[in-house]
């Protein structure tokens, strides 16, 4: 019995963990191509549920057309935040940096609120929702359509980063602006581009996750911070560990939720944000030069 | 030196004799509440403003103090003399150590831990029930007593909060025109360069950082003991990106841009009642655009607003 | 009076220097030279603590410092200054110089905030002293100038200030007279020459050949990594393997 549960424990835990793996790799691209910590990644979540959630109640449209119109409006939400707050910044420091984020996700979250309201929302699932059993355990088909989509959203990441010339050329930035900027790559260019990708992908994991957790203008905060949590674990990198990163803080705070308390769940990931960033600010698998600190 | 001190007095003179223009009234109850968060708004300016070190978790040292004070002088029936400094001198501790680790990191890894930090303690207040009553509060804290006077009301509350809030705006300015205040500019400007003419940067961080922290907590207190309940609400990541507002909007760096800051965001809702569900939008719009377009902050930015007018305007006449 | 031995640093699989040994005399000045990437600039910062070497070992005034944070070092009465100026750009001249007082100083927070008799006195001497660093460089006039707008010669004898201030004995400068126009480096080999004669020991890195012939005692020759030579400017400017190394660079 006791294995059961920890094998429901850890499931659960894994598809959360997805998410937190999609938020945590926008972070990242982010950062890689700027040097940003953008605080406002989790409020393209919210919008990304929001917006489906009216795609199909407002514009009546079937769940397959309403998830690309959703996705598509949180890109060009991404692409407006760029243009409007982080571009004109004239003395663009990092404490600047992180007021203006900060400043700009609050905003979001406003004008959320005005649209959708205070209220929680719902999706239907996209497939039903008998439980699966698998050993003795069960999932339900919105945590499959969660791992699966995610698997899909790295490979197509994976691709766009190393097999397609703009994916090269954010990776060139990320490894020197400077030096990109001379070979003729347009940095702002890409900096513009890292924020609609990870907008994007902020976006779809609201999706993903919302029929499980419902939707409010308000879950952005956290759901961001447990990505950045992901992140950081990740060594802020683009690819798996991040997503590794992602999937054992779900099973880390889902495990914590269940057998110590669920009360802590939340303190689970901060804990190890902080243990992370005072031992190993390169991240779990790192190696130990990056200029992190 | 002089002029700073002609600012204080005339400062506190306007400052001691608001009052008698509201006469009681619902006003002095916010005013009082204008000169907790000039403290706390002081409190993080002396981080962020002069030693350039951000902090997303200054909630949490208020919480703290408030806290500390709240269970000292209930559960176990402290005098609030008493347990003030004492809530003061464990958060200060409790910040110093923290600190080490904590101020190691730069930029946006500090604001996320200085964030994780404040976070974790909102949850402590949140799920040790039996210590803090959890969400639904701390209630039956105490009104501060002196001398035979109990402070119950607006006006008592009045006085006697920005009495300690003039303290603490003296004690500020005088340690920033300092060699400590110069130090801790200097950190911000070139770590390196301060380090090589002999300034240990990393503690005089967490010195200003445990500073910081105890002035928070002595805010904390004060609040405790004026409003006599206390819930986690108060305490959250929304007021750490206020107080962060409250700084930014005033002026990084100046004293009296905090007591500007403070005073406008605590004021502005009372003003906007009616649109009470768009202070959030406020808050965000506030900051973008003074970051935009005003970095140095109202204290500087307002009369360079001036001065580029009036030179326009002198442009305009020569021509 | 500073002694440099075997120091090697190896970055990440490149060894940037390679077992330099030199020694400074009391009341010299010292330059080190070298064509660009002889490890100058590194060796520069392991003397003065921005990095630790890899192996090798720092003695100044008999004291083994490898390794020590450069704050200690100023209160070892060793300073430094950096090739692209670092002013704190937010703060007046005057303060610049101030803050370089501070380890001849001693108020605490809580003195200072309470403006505690003997603060205050202190904050007088620093105001008053300090004053004569920027007679010494010839900058009084600008003492109420934020030093974020001074021109980049002006910055450059802003840092040498500051650095006086904290009372060296011994000084190292990485390059003083790059970006400085020919008439402001002849007014900063004349300002070296004067720190010299206060009985402050100068080592100096740097690229302007003429300024360094003109006020070296002694000069080290660093090539890719390792000293190539030692000795007075004129044994130098004899010497086969230091022309050749200047000649092959220019290739």
């Amino acid at each position: 019995m006791q294995f059961d549960q920890i094998l429901q424990y850890t499931l659960s835990g894994l598809s959360t963990g997805a998410i937190y793996a999609l938020i945590g790799i926008g972070f990242s691209i982010i950062y890689n191509a700027t040097g940003i910590i953008n605080f406002a990644q989790g409020e393209f979540v919210m919008l990304g549920g929001l917006l489906t959630l009216s795609c199909l109640d407002l514009l009546k449209l079937p769940i397959w057309a309403a998830i690309p119109c959703a996705v598509a409006v949180s890109t060009l939400a991404g692409l407006l935040f760029e243009r409007l707050a982080i571009r004109p910044l004239r003395q663009p420091t990092p404490i600047n940096l992180v007021i203006i984020t900060i400043g700009g996700s609050i905003l979001i979250r406003g004008m959320a609120m005005l649209i959708w309201g205070k209220d929680t929302h719902a999706i239907p699932s996209f497939s039903g929702d008998d439980p699966i059993a698998i050993g003795g355990a069960t999932i339900l088909p919105q945590h499959l359509w969660i791992l699966a989509i995610t698997v899909v959203i790295i490979v197509i990441n994976k691709f766009y980063f190393y097999h397609t010339i703009s994916g090269k050329a954010m990776r060139a930035c990320a490894y020197n602006r400077r030096a990109a900027g001379l070979v003729g790559i347009d940095v702002r260019r890409m900096v513009l581009f890292s924020f609609m990708i990870s907008s994007a992908m902020g976006a779809v994991a609201g999706i993903i996750v919302a029929p499980l957790t419902m939707i409010a203008y308000d879950v952005g905060v956290m759901l961001g911070l447990k990505g950045f949590c992901a992140a950081i674990i990740g060594g802020m990198s683009s690819g798996i560990a991040t997503v590794v990163g992602g999937l054992l803080l779900g099973v880390l705070e889902s495990l914590g939720a269940g057998l110590i308390s669920s009360g802590y769940k939340d303190a689970i990931a901060f804990i190890i944000l902080l243990l992370i960033l005072f031992i190993r600010p390169q991240g779990l698998f790192g190696k130990a030069d990056s200029e992190r600190v | 030196m002089k002029r700073e001190l002609l600012k204080f007095v005339a400062f506190s003179v306007f400052v001691l004799l608001l009052p008698l223009q509201f006469k009681g009234g619902y006003l002095m109850n916010v005013l009082v509440f204008v000169g907790i968060n000039t403290m706390l708004a002081i409190a993080l300016n002396l981080l962020l403003g002069y030693a350039g070190q951000i902090s997303l978790g200054h909630a949490g040292f208020f919480g703290l103090g408030a806290y500390l004070s709240g269970i000292l002088t209930t559960t176990y029936a402290w005098n609030p003399w008493q347990a003030m400094p004492v809530a003061a001198i464990i958060v200060g501790c409790m910040a110093y150590l923290i600190g080490f680790p904590v101020l190691k990191l730069k930029g946006h890894y500090l604001a996320m831990a200085t964030l994780g930090l404040g976070i974790i303690i909102y949850i402590v207040f949140n799920e040790t029930v039996d210590l803090t009553g959890g969400p639904s509060g701390l209630s039956g804290i105490p009104y501060l007593e002196a001398g035979g006077i109990v402070f119950d009301s607006d006006v008592k509350n009045y006085y006697l909060i920005w009495g300690i809030t003039l303290a603490v705006v003296l004690f500020s300015i005088n340690l920033a025109n300092s060699r400590v205040g110069r130090a801790l500019r200097a950190v911000h400007d070139s770590e390196v360069a301060a380090q090589v003419v002999g300034v240990n940067a990393r503690l005089l961080k967490v010195q200003i950082f445990a500073l910081s922290a105890v002035i928070s907590s002595l805010a904390g207190s004060l609040y405790a003991h004026t409003m006599t309940f206390i819930s986690p609400a108060s305490f959250g990541f929304n007021f750490s990106v206020e107080l962060l507002t409250m700084v930014v909007i005033g002026g990084l760096g100046s004293v009296y841009g905090s007591f500007l800051g403070a005073a406008l965001l605590t004021l502005l809702p009372e003003f906007l009642r009616a649109a009470q569900d768009y202070d959030i939008i406020i808050y965000g719009g506030l900051l973008v655009l003074m970051v935009m377009f005003m970095p140095g902050g109202l204290v500087r930015g307002v009369p360079d607003l001036f001065r580029r007018i009036f030179k326009s305007r002198g442009g305009a006449d020569h021509a | 009076m500073l002694e440099v031995s075997g120091i090697t640093q190896i970055f990440g699989g490149v060894t940037a220097l390679e077992d330099v040994s030199f020694r400074v005399n009391r009341g010299d000045i010292t330059g080190v030279i070298g064509p660009n990437g002889a490890g100058k600039t590194t060796l520069f910062n392991i003397i003065t603590g921005i990095y630790t070497q890899t192996s090798g070992k720092v003695v100044f005034e008999d004291k083994d410092i490898s390794g020590l944070p450069p704050e200690k070092l100023a209160r070892l009465a060793m300073v430094r200054t950096f090739q692209n100026i670092e002013l704190f750009g937010g703060m007046t001249v005057h303060e610049n110089v101030m803050v370089g007082m501070h380890t001849k100083s001693s108020s605490g927070m809580l003195s200072c905030a309470l403006k505690m008799p003997w603060s205050i006195s202190e904050e007088r001497r620093i105001r008053n002293d300090s004053m004569k660093w920027l007679e010494f460089t010839g900058i009084t006039e600008l003492a109420e100038v934020e030093a974020g707008n001074l021109p980049f010669g002006k910055g450059r004898l802003l840092e040498i200030a500051r650095a006086l201030a904290v009372e060296p004995r011994i000084i190292l400068m990485d390059e003083p007279a790059a970006g400085l126009n020919s008439q402001e480096t002849l007014g900063l080999a004349h300002l070296i020459k004067r720190i010299r004669d206060l009985g402050i020991t100068v080592v100096l890195v740097e690229h302007d050949m003429e300024l360094v012939m003109d006020i070296c005692d002694r000069i080290v020759v660093l090539n890719l990594g390792r000293k190539l030579a030692e000795g007075t400017p004129r044994e130098i400017q004899e010497n086969p393997e230091v022309i050749a190394a200047y000649l092959g660079d220019d290739d």
